[in-house]
């Protein structure tokens, strides 16, 4: 069970090279070994969406996928979003609608949103619903999460 | 609205930044050097008799450091809980519930303490579970719980935990005075509180004492209840409580906390128990409930007699379970003016996950009950269902419960606005059907909370609050009131919780209070703070300090005007220093109150929503769904948003999908994300919307009350009410799950 195998992975723009055990998924990898704990661990099945990252630009349950599988990939996670100690559109849109409260979903919900714009720059309230349906948040913020998305949308190039 | 400021802006969370970045780190993502990793072991049944427990093969796992057996723990076996003593640290000789700890494996790695919890073999018999209230109050059941832990009285050889009786005037008397009695009984499936961060706590041995990082609601609860089973003094038990990721009730009091500081203190090092989805599951759940109700009523709607017979099904250890019956209950008739009202309420044990509250306290429970029998009755008299709610409500300062506190609001004007936003009365399309209900919730019954507030020399600001901010956002509370009270900017103001050695006491972040309460104790230490420089001016000045008034982040003179930030690097001169406030804020005890005393403030919250029923397939969808809630003020109206939908949208959840399963031998079925469903953004009404009543007449800082309960207080039946007004399906188990609603129809047809 203790097997490694080398892997080569690119996390938020930084290359790295380093053994995993077979047996860990990408999420265990993240927080574990890389010390990423901005993506949460709840369900492990792949159902709530709080481990979700992306994987060459798709959202992922980090919590399914092994961290072998990402050999060769780039993956973003939150620590991922904004630039240089900068917040990026989404996150200051989710300060501004409040759609933080406790704020355990919330890399998930960030990372979901960030491939649905990247796909489609001008989403419906459907768009956003559908999107970000594999996110679950018990606070149930889902009004102003959405309300969020929509308003990155709108500033567009902040 | 974005602004940052003071009281009634919409400012921005603090630590919302933390929140969007990953950086917030929550209980898991607390690196702890050398901590030892802990899986625990359970049996696939709900009741069983231990036999013996064999860890040879676990210890020879490499990375296995220890089994912890029960023999491991001082004998006999400490007990804790919020009201009983009575939840062992580890299981005692018998399992008395699916899931409860028999043993629990200490590795250096999770892998290694996975692989040993599996390799931990436990001999058991399997023994009959008791999971419904027709087994536990059947004549002669096997008792759950062993007379010898319960307290001494006449229950004490049955398994009802608790018993009380409530109520005022003589239904007997009055009952032929009703034109109009309807009678039905109601259930509430038992749900979990399913915060998206599982449980978790680590434990550090600290020289003569120990570290507890825990995500945990009531932090210095937790303080004692360790100090007691450890046999510590308090001064030794150092509790964290970081931020927990949700909580919703659930994470109020400590379940494993114990058990992990004994595991640190025999390891000699720290060691950490992160819950999966499955184990928080299994370490607590809501009551579920079944209530009977009568209404009486005379032809015109009039309220006569209302009689309430509530049972909780609670877990195999006391837990909150009678507070929860007992405080819910008293409150079964609403806000109405009924002459006689007869409750009684009991708690009934079971070997089932025992029960914490869960956002709301029982009382959507009740108001189901009550609210569903109310429309019955409005029905069976050819009365409106407005109408019967508005003729009975209680007017403002009128009391609703002889002897409680009256009510505290203009709730007609909440009832109104709410119905008018529905658009009641006018008509529908085939099809659709409205419904629409009242919840009224206690606030807190006693309170007790301190914070100590320091104006540093450069006229920023560090708040001390023992609130465990779980989402609820009192930090940005708490800030926005020292910001407006001592006129420095949001920006300013930082808040610090969490640390049981460092901030001062809280009792405990539940029932909504801790806006008022804490908020209190934050408003009170920044006008300590206050009075502090006025006497330092008016001795500086040589005038008397009743010439000098204070007023929000102002110091009025005799002469002039000064800001207190100016103020206070005046009087602090060229040494330097701060200005140290204590406030405290407390709503005593009423021994001789039914409940131990009386409601701080009600939570008022009137819901009505417009429903589409496919008749083919039973399933309901929500159109619009109005919430409207007496909020006295609302200090933060962006969150105070957030809360009030969220807490509608968790109603939507227990009223259409949600309910923990018990196979045929107790044990539960649906454990985990893919069994147990819970709204999604999929599940969102179409249009939900928020309102607050604002008349700043509430206990709390400015006029505010508790708000984060109210909409789901009677989420359920105004949504089966509008079921009903759709399709004429009458149910009265919740969830309303398309199968229920479509074999309703297929009855009534």
């Amino acid at each position: 069970m203790n097997d490694t195998l080398p892997i080569e992975v690119t996390v938020n723009g930084r290359l790295r090279s380093f053994d995993v055990a077979v047996n860990h998924t990408l999420l265990e990898v993240l927080r574990d070994d890389l010390g990423l704990t901005g993506t949460k661990e709840c369900c492990v099945v792949g159902e709530c969406g709080a481990c979700t990252v992306l994987v060459d630009g798709t959202p992922m349950n980090s919590c399914l996928m092994l961290a072998v599988e990402v050999d060769g990939s780039e993956v973003m996670t939150v620590e991922g979003l904004g630039l240089e100690g900068k917040l990026d559109r989404l996150q200051e849109a989710f300060l501004d609608e409040g759609a933080a409260q406790c704020g355990f979903c919330i890399p998930g919900q960030l990372m979901s949103a960030h491939a649905l714009l990247a796909q489609n720059p001008h989403p419906t309230v459907e768009d956003v619903n559908e999107a970000l349906a594999g996110n679950l948040c018990r606070c149930a913020g889902y009004q102003q999460i959405r309300a969020a998305v929509l308003a990155a949308v709108q500033g567009g190039g902040r | 609205m974005k602004a940052q400021g003071g009281v009634g802006a919409g400012a921005h969370r603090l630590g919302g930044i933390g929140r969007v970045t990953g950086a917030q780190l929550y209980v898991a993502d607390i690196p702890v050097a050398d901590a030892l990793h802990v899986k625990l072991v359970t049996l696939d049944c709900a009741h069983a008799r231990i036999l013996s427990i064999d860890s040879a093969a676990a210890e020879q796992v490499p990375g296995v450091v220890f089994v912890m057996k029960p023999e491991d723990l001082p004998q006999p076996i400490p007990r804790f809980g919020p009201q009983y003593q009575d939840r062992p640290v580890m299981a005692d000789g018998e399992v008395k519930y699916h899931g409860e700890v028999v043993a629990a494996v200490a590795a250096e790695t999770k892998d290694a303490a996975e692989e040993g919890a599996r390799l931990v073999k436990v001999e058991y018999e399997a023994l009959p579970a008791i999971f419904t209230l027709e087994a536990a109050l059947a004549p002669g059941a096997e008792l759950v719980q062993d007379p010898s832990i319960r307290r001494p009285g006449p229950l004490t050889g049955t398994n009802v935990l608790s018993e009380y009786h409530f109520g005022w005037g003589d239904v007997d008397a009055v009952a032929d005075e009703a034109d109009i009695i309807v009678e039905h009984t109601y259930d509430w499936a038992s749900q979990t509180q399913f915060a998206i961060e599982p449980h978790g706590c680590i434990a550090a041995p600290d020289s003569d004492g120990i570290i507890v990082w825990s995500s945990i609601q009531h932090p210095y609860q937790l303080q004692k209840t360790l100090a007691k089973v450890l046999g510590m003094p308090m001064s030794k038990v150092r509790v964290f409580a970081p931020d927990p990721g949700g909580a919703f009730g659930g994470k109020q009091h400590p379940k494993l906390e114990p058990l992990v500081a004994f595991m640190a203190l025999r390891a000699d090092r720290p060691v950490r128990l992160i819950l999966t989805l499955e184990e928080a599951f299994q370490a607590v759940r809501s009551a579920g409930a079944r209530m009977t109700v009568r209404t009486g009523i005379n032809s015109d709607g009039t309220l006569v007699f209302q009689d309430f017979v509530d049972d909780f099904l609670v877990g195999a250890y006391g837990d909150t379970g009678d507070r929860i019956s007992a405080k819910a209950s008293f409150l079964s008739a609403g806000p109405y003016r009924t002459p006689a009202v007869r409750i009684t309420s009991r708690a009934v044990l079971s070997h089932t996950t025992p029960c914490h509250p869960m956002r709301g306290f029982g009382i959507p429970q009740v108001t189901w009950a009550r609210e569903s029998n109310l429309d019955e009755a409005a029905l069976a008299a050819g009365v409106d269902r407005l109408e019967i709610r508005l003729k009975n409500l209680v007017k403002y300062g009128e009391e609703h419960v002889p002897g409680d506190t009256p009510a505290d609001g203009d709730w007609a004007q909440t009832v109104r606005k709410a119905a008018s936003e529905i658009g009641w009365g006018t008509p529908l399309p085939k099809g659709q059907g409205r419904g629409i209900a009242i919840g009224v919730k206690s606030g807190p019954t006693t309170g007790l909370s301190y914070s100590t507030v320091r104006f540093l020399g450069d006229g920023s600001v560090l708040v001390f609050s023992g609130t465990s901010d779980m989402g609820q956002g009192a930090r940005t509370i708490y800030a926005q009131i020292a910001a407006e009270e001592l006129g420095v900017p949001l920006a300013h103001v930082s808040v610090v919780m969490g640390d049981t050695s460092v901030v001062p006491y809280d009792q405990q972040t539940s029932a909504s209070r801790s806006s008022v309460l804490m908020g209190n104790a934050v408003l009170n230490a920044c006008r300590d703070i206050q009075r502090k420089l006025r006497a330092r001016v008016a001795e500086m000045e040589g005038i008397d300090e009743s010439s000098i008034t204070l007023d929000r982040g102002v110091m009025r003179l005799p002469d002039r005007e000064e800001a207190i930030p100016a103020v206070l690097k005046k009087v602090l001169g060229p040494m330097g220093g701060e200005v140290v406030g204590n406030g405290e804020a407390r709503k005593d005890a009423l021994p001789e109150h039914p409940l131990g005393g009386t409601a701080l403030f009600f939570e008022f919250n009137c819901t009505a929503v417009d429903v589409a029923v496919d008749t083919e397939t039973g399933a309901t969808t929500i159109l619009k769904h109005v919430t409207v809630g007496d909020v006295g003020l609302a200090l933060n109206p962006v969150q105070v948003t957030g809360q009030d939908e969220g807490a509608a949208v968790m109603g939507v959840g227990l009223s259409l999908m949600e309910h923990l399963i018990w196979d045929g031998e107790g044990r539960t079925r649906n454990l985990g994300a893919i069994d147990y469903r819970i709204p999604t953004s999929k599940d969102l009404p179409l249009e939900l919307v928020s309102f607050s009543v604002e008349n700043a007449d509430g206990p709390g800082p400015y006029g505010v009350k508790g708000i984060s309960e109210g909409s789901l207080l009677c989420t359920a039946p105004a949504v089966a009410a509008a079921v009903r007004d759709a399709c004429g399906a009458v149910i009265r188990d919740l969830p309303l799950s398309p199968e229920r609603v479509w074999r309703a129809i297929q009855e009534q047809s």
